[in-house]
């Protein structure tokens, strides 16, 4: 049986770069982990578009207010895969 | 209105940023406009074959990130992207930077005519086949009318009034004369005009729907205002964006470009069908030059609205009789290259008719071999013509009966 997938660093920034852009001062590939979304370039309806494509995507449904939740990248990212852990 | 001569303080124009089918620039835009070069070619954004219209002034394909942040990418609607580049241009040519000024000293007022069509059908598409997790957030904001005054407002800070104006293809003279309106009351800088198109099937559909398409399939047959042969309008993408200052403050921080002024304007509605008055297009202009306070023989050059409808045409003509006396005023149409820009058509005029100022030369008008109105009309045709050009006055018509009329004259 295969693992569960999981929601990487590199599948969300791909997901914001097509849904949201990418603000040409930041560097994507870099460390962003642990930096906030308003740092690199998101705002609320930035966040809002990525997360409905992450919840198209991967059959997720994240809470209410995840946009308000997630203030970083790994953030997300947990909401994500906890998402996605539930679902299984 | 008040004319010129009031103690309000008086404006300049200081920036042009102009996008259409012959180039993305202002620059590549007159070049192509003085060697009488047409933009108007067979559709091919979507495929044309199944409607009656084939051609249209289209922006060729470009490398949208070159010019637009990524980030307004994925939010923004082609004509929205285009306005980008055109308010980039204006401000850069006007050196002017409305983040160095005070908070509220710079706004925005655009003209459109019916918001991110090709966008909103793309979203519409994406609700009806799959459902609305499919839909873009941004779709909230990307087809609305306002969206480009919206962006150019955020995208270069300017915090001071904005507002959008929408009379079907006449709200860019209106747009423009609302911001010489907040120049009057007290703002500084204004960013105005229009930038506008709508190639997508849906928007193809309602244009036809308006029964004042051409059906030629013949990119140099297809639009011939004030020819024998009109049978209807052609439609592009593009437009102009202006940067509209004070001129008290425009001479303080040394702006490099003094194109012009707006002397003036007037906006009039059309009768009601039936009713046996004239169409308001004459009062429109009459009163435009009374704002100026200028006399038709003041007036060097006129850029006709020059539908392609042979009705329109008609009463165009008669009315530009009617002010300047038959064949009274050279009369042109540079629009032939372009198509009709929607709500940018009238602003591309308008820089073009700075331009003229500028450079001496009237443009020409292009693919007209039979003039229908040669006993009224003094048409500009084939070749620019060199003269001292020191005011211009720009015509423009909306579907629905409204009509506007705007003069700009050289800066005092």
């Amino acid at each position: 049986m295969a693992p569960f997938p999981t929601f990487t660093t590199k599948q969300l920034v791909d997901l914001l770069r097509e849904c949201a852009g990418e603000d040409e001062a930041v560097d994507l590939d870099g460390d962003i982990l642990d930096l906030a979304f308003t740092d690199l370039g998101y705002d609320s309806l930035a966040l809002f578009n990525t997360v409905s494509r992450i919840e198209r995507d991967y059959a997720v449904e994240l809470p209410e207010d995840v946009v308000g939740e997630a203030g970083t990248p790994r953030q997300l990212l947990d909401l994500v895969n906890a998402g996605i852990a539930e679902r299984v | 209105m008040s004319g010129g001569g009031t103690a309000s303080p008086r404006h300049v124009i200081t920036g042009i940023g102009a996008v259409a089918p012959t180039g993305l620039t202002c620059a590549d835009y007159w070049s192509a406009v003085l060697r009488g070069e047409s933009g108007i070619r067979t559709l091919t954004r979507f495929d044309p074959s199944g409607y009656s219209a084939t051609v249209a002034g289209e922006i060729p394909e470009y490398t949208a990130s070159r010019y637009v942040p990524g980030r307004l990418l994925p939010q923004t609607d082609r004509m929205t992207r285009l306005a980008l580049i055109a308010a980039e241009e204006a401000l850069a040519d006007a050196g002017a930077d409305p983040s160095a000024m005070p908070p509220f000293a710079c706004g925005a007022v655009t003209a459109a005519s019916a918001g991110g069509f090709e966008f909103g059908q793309k979203e519409l598409e994406a609700l009806w086949s799959k459902g609305g997790k499919y839909v873009s957030a941004y779709q909230s904001f990307a087809w609305f009318y306002p969206v480009n005054t919206g962006q150019i407002s955020i995208r270069h800070g300017l915090r001071g009034p904005g507002a959008a104006v929408v009379a079907e293809q006449a709200g860019g003279l209106d747009a423009i004369a609302k911001a010489r309106r907040h120049i009057r009351s007290g703002t500084p800088l204004m960013v105005t005009g229009g930038v506008d198109g709508s190639l997508s099937p849906w928007s193809w559909l309602c244009l036809i729907r308006s029964g004042r398409m051409s059906a030629s399939p013949d990119p140099e047959a297809a639009f011939l205002p004030f020819d024998r042969r009109a049978q209807g309008a052609v439609v592009g993408e593009g437009g102009a964006l202006l940067v509209m200052e004070d001129a008290e403050r425009a001479r303080e921080r040394g702006a490099s470009h003094r194109y012009g002024e707006v002397a003036g304007y007037a906006a009039t509605f059309d009768p009601r069908p039936g009713s046996g008055r004239p169409p308001g297009l004459r009062r429109a202009i009459t009163m435009a030059l009374a704002d100026a306070g200028m006399a038709p023989a003041d007036v060097d050059v006129v850029f006709a609205d020059a539908y392609g409808v042979p009705a329109l045409d008609a009463a165009e003509a008669e009315a530009l009789a009617g002010v300047f006396g038959p064949r009274g005023v050279p009369v042109t149409a540079p629009k032939t290259m372009t198509g009709r820009l929607l709500a940018g058509s009238a602003p591309l005029d308008v820089a073009t008719a700075l331009l003229s100022i500028r450079d001496g030369v009237l443009p020409p008008t292009v693919h007209v071999a039979s003039p229908a109105h040669e006993h009224l009309l003094d048409l500009v045709r084939d070749a620019p013509r060199e003269q001292r050009v020191s005011s211009a006055l720009v015509v423009s018509r909306g579907q629905g009966g409204f009509n506007s009329a705007l003069v700009v004259r050289a800066a005092a």
